[in-house]
C-alpha cells in the first residue's frame, strides 16, 4: 500500500521544514522550484504566526506553459534576482514535491550562477518525508556548509576553556512556526544567565549565516527540540566535539535536570541557581484544591518531544493518570514506545487523524493534551483539552509571555492544563451523581461558560466508535416528583441537575416508588455515591 | 454621484483599448485546488478527492483555516515515492482509495478526482480513472475529473474547471422554451434572491450549475441562455456553448450598476418590457444605493490597489470606482478574458492601469511607492504591509462572503470599509 488517504495532515511537506529554518534566520534567502500555487505556505507564517514581514523565500512559480520552455532558466533567473534584491549573506535552493518532478538540479544551476555568497542545496524527498525532517536536514546541511570550513582537524581535542572565559553554549532548534519557540528561547537564555552560561548562538531561529559559522566557537551545544536540531547537534559534536544536551527542560523535574547537566557540560555550580529558582507548580498541585486532578484520566499526542515531556509532568507532577500517548512523528517512535512502556499503554504511532480520533473516542479521556488537530476531537467529543505541541494555530502564538520550558515553563503549564477541567468544588458535587462517562459528554466546567456546555453539532464518525451505551434504561414506569423534592432538586447547582433527576428517576423505577420525594432524592444520591 | 444606469446602453459602442501590463514573474497566488473549500459547501453530495502530495493536502487544509468538520467531504490521496517510480500501479492504488473511500462514505453520490501539479507531471490519466471507476460505480456514483493544479488552474480557475468538467453530465434539455442557466457558485441565499428577482420579471424556471446537489443537474441545449455569476468561467462558458447554449454578455452582478446590466441582459434576452424591468428592480436598487451612502462617504476619493487574485478584479475595480467613487492605482488579474469582461471594461475609466499576470516584487515596489489607501491582497502579503502601515483587505475574503447582488452591495462595500475605519479607530 503507498497511496495513503488523507484528510487532514499533522505536517506539511519537508520544504516547508526548510521554510521554517529560513524564515527563523535573518540574512538567508530561500530560492526554491515550485509551480505556482505554492506560495499557500506564506500565509502560515504572515498570518498563524502574524509575522510582520514576507517568508524570505523566492519561488519560481513555473505554469504549464513554462515546462513546454526552459524551467532551468525560470529558476536561474529567480535566483539572480533574488539575490540582487534581497542581498543575502547566504542562499538555500531546493525543489518543492512538484519542483522536484522536473529534475532541473537546483543546486546545479545556482553554482552555474557563481554567486559571491555560500548556496547550499537542500535536496528533500518530498515523496518520503515530511516538514519536521525537512527542517532538521536543512539545518544540518547550513550548519555543515557553513561552519564546515572552520572545523579542526578530525581527532584534534577540544582545548580547555581558559580560566576566567565565562562558558558558553549554542541554543538550537528553534525555528519560525514552531510550538512557543519564541518563548522557550527568551526563558532557557535567562536561566542560562543565571548560571553564568552566555549563548554564542541561537539557531535557526534569529540566527545569520554569519553566526552558523562561529557555532564552533561554543563549549557546548542545547538542543531545544531534537526533531530539528538533533541531526545538526550529532554533527557537531563529531566535528568539534562540542557536546549536546539531552534533557529537555519542560516540566519541574526536567528543568532542574537540565540545569544539573548545563552546570555540568558548563563546568559550573546550579546549586544556588536550583535553590533560588521556583516555580508554582509543585505548591499548586499539592493545594488541597488540586484533590480534584488526581487520578485523571489524560490521552497525550503530539510531536514526541513534547509528549515525552507532557506525560511526565502529567503523572509525576499533577498525578494525571496517562490512558494513552503516541506521536505523529515516525521518525521519533522509538522515544515514545519507551514513554509508552513507563506508562503501561500502548503507544499510537501514527499521521492518520482519524485512528488518533478513534483513539480518543475509544479511551473517553477526562483530558485530553494534544496538537490543534486534537483541540478539533475533543471539542467534537466535548472533552477539555489542551495544546501541547505543534501543528499550531494563531492562537498558539499569544500575545502574552507563554513559555512552555524552565520554571515560567512550568507555572503557564499549570494554568493551561487545569484551566479546561471542573474546579475543585465542582467536581465534588459531580462525584455525589457520579456517572463518569455520561458526565464527560454532558457537563462541562462553569467557568467556561454556555458555548461548552455540549459538543459541536456536526457529529463524528469514528471507525470504532465508543462501545458503551447508556446504562439508564426506562423501565416504564411512571414517576412524579413531589413539590418539595422538586425544589430540592433546584438547589443542585445546574450542571449537575439533569444527573441528579435521571439517577433519582433510575432509582425510584428501580425499587418501584411511584412519587420521588426528598427522602427520595436522598436514598437516591446515597445509592450512586458509591 | 448618479450610478443607476437606467436604460443601460451596454453593448453598443466599442470597448475603449486599456492598456493593459503583463507580467511574468513570481505569482503570490493560490492554486485552482483552493476552490474545492467552497465547492464542497455547495454541492452537498459530492467529494472531491485530490490526487496529489503532501503539499495540495496541506494547501487545503491551510487555506480552509479551520477544520469544522470531522470528516470533510475532501481528501488528498497522497502519492508517495513507490508510486511515481512506477514501483506500484498507481491506477490500482487510486481504484482502492476510491472503492475504500466509497464504502466509508454511502452518502456520496458525486465523486470528483481532483489533478493536481505532481499527478499532472507524471501524466497520471485521471480521465481514464474516472470513466473505468465509473464502470464500478454508477449509478450509485457519478465520477467525474478536473485539474486543479497549479501548472493549470489560478485559484478560481479550478471552480472553472470542476463546473467545466460538469457540463458533459448535464442531460439534454427538451422543451423548446428558453430557460436561463445561472453559471458559477452564489451563496444560496444570494440565489434564492436571484430566484425571487427573476420570478418578478416573468423570467423563469431559472437553473443554475452547480446545482446544490448533484442529483439536480440542470438540463442544457440550444434552448438554453445562460448569465455567467462569475467572471473566471472560460472554460465552461465554451463547454456550454459546444452543448448550444448561448451566453448572455452582461456586467458582473457586484454592486447596485453590476446588478442591474446583469439582471437586464436576461431581461432583454427573455422579451421582458422595460417598464416591467424598472417597475421590478427600482425598489431594489432604490434600497441598495440607500445602504451604500454610508460607505460611499467613508470610501470615497481613497486610493486602492488591487493585486491579482480571484479574477474578480475587475468587476470590483468597476463598482469601487464608479458607484464609491475610489481612485483605482492599479487594478491587477491573474488572467484577463477581454470578451467575457468586454461589459465591465466598458465601464471602466479608460486611463487605469490593468496589470495581467504578476511579478510579486515589482509590483510590491509599484504599490510602496504609490502609497494607496487600501490594498486588496492574498493572506501572505497583508500582514507584511501592515506593518509598514498601509491598509489592506484579504482579497479571499471576496471569495467566501455573499456579495453579489442588490442586497449584499453594502456588505460588499463594507469589507473595503471595514479596514480603513480600523485604521482610524486605532491610536497610532
Amino acid at each position: 500500500m503507498t497511496m495513503q488517504l488523507t484528510v487532514w495532515t499533522y505536517e506539511g511537506p519537508p520544504h516547508v521544514g526548510a521554510m521554517r529554518v529560513a524564515t527563523g534566520m535573518q540574512g538567508l534567502h530561500y530560492v526554491l522550484h515550485a509551480p505556482q500555487g505554492d506560495t499557500y505556505a506564506d500565509l502560515l507564517f504572515t498570518m498563524i504566526e502574524r509575522r510582520d514581514r514576507r517568508p524570505p523565500v523566492t519561488y519560481t512559480t513555473f505554469s504549464a506553459r513554462d515546462l513546454g520552455g526552459d524551467t532551468a532558466e525560470l529558476f536561474k533567473t529567480a535566483a539572480r534576482n533574488a539575490y540582487q534584491r534581497f542581498q543575502p549573506q547566504a542562499m538555500i535552493v531546493g525543489a518543492s514535491c512538484t519542483g522536484s518532478l522536473i529534475q532541473d538540479d537546483p543546486g546545479g544551476l545556482a553554482r552555474a550562477l557563481e554567486l559571491p555568497i555560500p548556496v547550499v542545496t537542500v535536496d528533500l524527498p518530498a515523496y518520503q518525508r515530511k516538514e519536521n525532517w525537512g527542517a532538521a536536514e536543512t539545518f544540518y546541511q547550513l550548519v555543515r556548509a557553513l561552519a564546515g570550513p572552520s572545523a579542526p582537524p578530525p581527532g584534534t581535542k577540544r582545548p580547555a576553556r581558559s580560566a576566567g572565559v565565562r562558558p558558553r553554549c549554542n541554543l538550537l532548534g528553534a525555528t519560525a512556526l514552531g510550538f512557543r519557540h519564541r518563548d522557550d528561547v527568551a526563558e532557557i537564555t535567562g536561566l542560562l544567565s543565571l548560571l553564568g552560561i552566555d549563548v554564542n548562538v541561537t539557531a535557526p531561529m534569529g540566527g545569520t549565516p554569519a553566526d552558523l559559522k562561529r557555532l564552533g566557537d561554543a563549549d557546548f551545544n542545547v538542543v531545544l527540540y531534537p526533531e530539528i536540531a538533533g541531526l545538526a547537534a550529532s554533527w557537531l559534536q563529531r566535528t568539534f566535539g562540542q557536546p549536546s544536551t539531552r534533557s529537555i527542560p519542560i516540566g519541574v523535574s526536567a528543568t532542574r535536570e537540565f540545569i544539573a547537566e548545563v552546570a555540568n557540560l558548563a563546568g559550573v555550580d546550579p546549586t544556588a541557581v536550583l535553590a533560588e529558582c521556583s516555580t508554582r507548580l509543585p505548591w499548586y498541585s499539592r493545594s488541597v484544591d488540586s484533590t480534584y486532578l488526581t487520578g485523571k484520566r489524560v490521552f497525550i499526542f503530539g510531536d514526541a518531544t513534547h509528549v515525552v515531556a507532557a506525560a511526565r509532568i502529567a503523572s509525576d507532577e499533577l498525578g494525571f493518570k496517562v490512558v494513552g500517548l503516541g506521536t505523529y512523528s515516525r521518525e521519533f517512535g522509538r522515544e515514545i514506545r519507551e514513554a509508552a512502556k513507563r506508562y503501561d499503554v500502548e503507544p499510537l504511532i501514527s499521521d492518520d487523524y482519524l485512528e488518533v480520533e478513534a483513539k480518543v473516542a475509544e479511551l473517553q479521556p477526562e483530558l485530553v493534551l494534544g496538537t490543534q488537530m486534537e483541540r478539533h476531537i475533543a471539542k467534537r467529543l466535548g472533552i477539555p483539552c489542551a495544546v501541547i505541541s505543534a501543528p499550531v494555530h494563531v492562537q498558539d502564538f499569544p500575545a502574552r509571555y507563554a513559555p512552555q520550558m524552565g520554571f515560567e515553563g512550568a507555572n503557564v503549564i499549570f494554568d493551561t492544563w487545569v484551566h479546561p477541567l471542573m474546579m475543585g468544588l465542582e467536581e465534588h458535587l459531580l462525584a455525589m451523581f457520579r456517572d463518569d462517562f455520561e458526565f464527560a459528554d454532558g457537563a462541562m466546567p462553569s467557568h467556561l461558560g454556555a458555548g461548552h456546555a455540549e459538543p459541536a453539532g456536526e457529529a463524528p464518525v469514528t471507525l470504532s466508535g465508543p462501545a458503551s451505551a447508556p446504562a439508564f434504561v426506562s423501565s416504564g414506569i411512571a414517576v412524579v416528583w413531589a413539590a418539595d423534592a422538586e425544589r430540592e432538586l433546584r438547589k443542585i447547582p445546574f450542571f449537575v441537575r439533569g444527573k441528579a433527576r435521571r439517577n433519582t428517576e433510575r432509582f425510584a423505577n428501580e425499587n418501584g416508588v411511584a412519587t420521588i420525594t426528598i427522602e427520595t432524592l436522598y436514598d437516591a444520591k446515597a445509592h450512586f455515591a458509591r | 454621484m448618479n450610478v443607476h444606469v437606467q436604460g443601460c446602453a451596454i453593448g453598443v459602442e466599442p470597448s475603449p483599448t486599456h492598456p493593459v501590463r503583463r507580467e511574468n514573474g513570481q505569482r503570490e497566488v493560490f492554486c485552482g485546488l483552493t476552490g474545492i473549500v467552497w465547492l464542497h459547501r455547495k454541492i452537498q453530495d459530492a467529494f472531491f478527492l485530490v490526487v496529489g502530495s503532501r503539499t495540495c493536502a496541506h494547501l487545503i487544509q491551510s487555506a480552509a483555516g479551520v477544520m469544522i468538520f470531522a470528516e470533510p467531504r475532501f481528501a488528498t490521496a497522497i502519492m508517495e515515492e513507490k508510486d511515481l517510480a512506477g514501483l506500484t500501479d498507481a491506477n490500482d492504488e487510486l481504484d482502492r482509495i476510491v472503492t475504500q473511500l466509497i464504502t466509508r462514505r454511502p452518502d456520496i453520490r458525486l465523486l470528483f478526482l481532483v489533478g493536481s501539479c505532481p499527478s499532472e507531471v507524471i501524466k497520471l490519466d485521471l480521465s481514464r480513472a474516472a470513466l473505468r471507476l465509473s464502470r464500478d460505480f454508477s449509478p450509485r456514483v457519478r465520477i467525474l475529473n478536473y485539474s486543479g493544479s497549479g501548472i493549470e488552474t489560478t485559484f478560481t480557475q479550478g471552480e472553472d474547471a470542476c463546473l467545466a468538467s460538469l457540463v458533459p453530465a448535464l442531460p439534454p434539455l427538451g422543451t423548446s422554451e428558453d430557460q436561463l442557466l445561472i453559471v458559477g457558485s452564489l451563496a444560496d441565499v444570494v440565489e434564492d434572491q436571484f430566484v425571487r428577482l427573476f420570478e418578478a420579471l416573468g423570467i423563469g424556471p431559472v437553473r443554475f450549475l452547480p446545482p446544490r446537489n448533484s442529483t439536480d443537474l440542470p438540463a442544457v441545449g440550444p434552448n438554453t441562455k445562460f448569465l455567467l455569476s462569475q467572471p473566471f468561467l472560460a472554460d465552461t462558458a465554451r463547454a456550454l456553448e459546444e452543448r448550444g447554449a448561448t451566453r448572455l454578455a452582461a456586467p458582473f452582478p457586484l454592486g447596485v450598476e453590476g446588478t442591474t446590466g446583469w439582471l437586464r441582459a436576461a431581461a432583454d434576452a427573455f422579451g421582458v418590457e422595460d417598464t416591467t424591468f424598472v417597475t421590478v428592480t427600482q425598489p431594489y436598487r432604490n434600497r441598495a444605493a440607500r445602504a451604500l451612502g454610508p460607505y460611499r462617504e467613508k470610501l470615497t476619493g481613497r486610493s486602492i490597489f488591487l493585486f491579482p487574485d480571484s479574477q474578480l478584479e475587475i468587476p470590483l475595480a468597476r463598482f469601487l470606482s464608479r458607484e464609491l467613487s475610489m481612485q483605482l492605482v492599479e487594478v491587477g488579474t491573474p488572467y484577463l478574458h477581454r470578451d467575457h469582461l468586454a461589459e465591465e471594461l466598458r465601464l471602466l475609466p479608460g486611463n487605469i492601469p490593468l496589470t495581467e499576470g504578476q511579478d510579486v516584487d515589482l509590483q510590491l515596489d509599484r504599490c510602496r511607492a504609490a502609497r494607496p489607501d487600501l490594498v486588496v491582497c492574498g493572506l501572505g502579503l497583508a500582514n507584511p504591509l501592515e506593518a509598514e502601515g498601509i491598509t489592506t483587505k484579504w482579497s479571499i475574503e471576496l471569495v467566501f462572503t455573499p456579495i453579489q447582488g442588490y442586497e449584499q452591495a453594502a456588505d460588499l462595500a463594507e469589507l473595503f470599509a471595514r479596514p480603513l475605519v480600523r485604521r482610524m479607530k486605532l491610536v497610532p
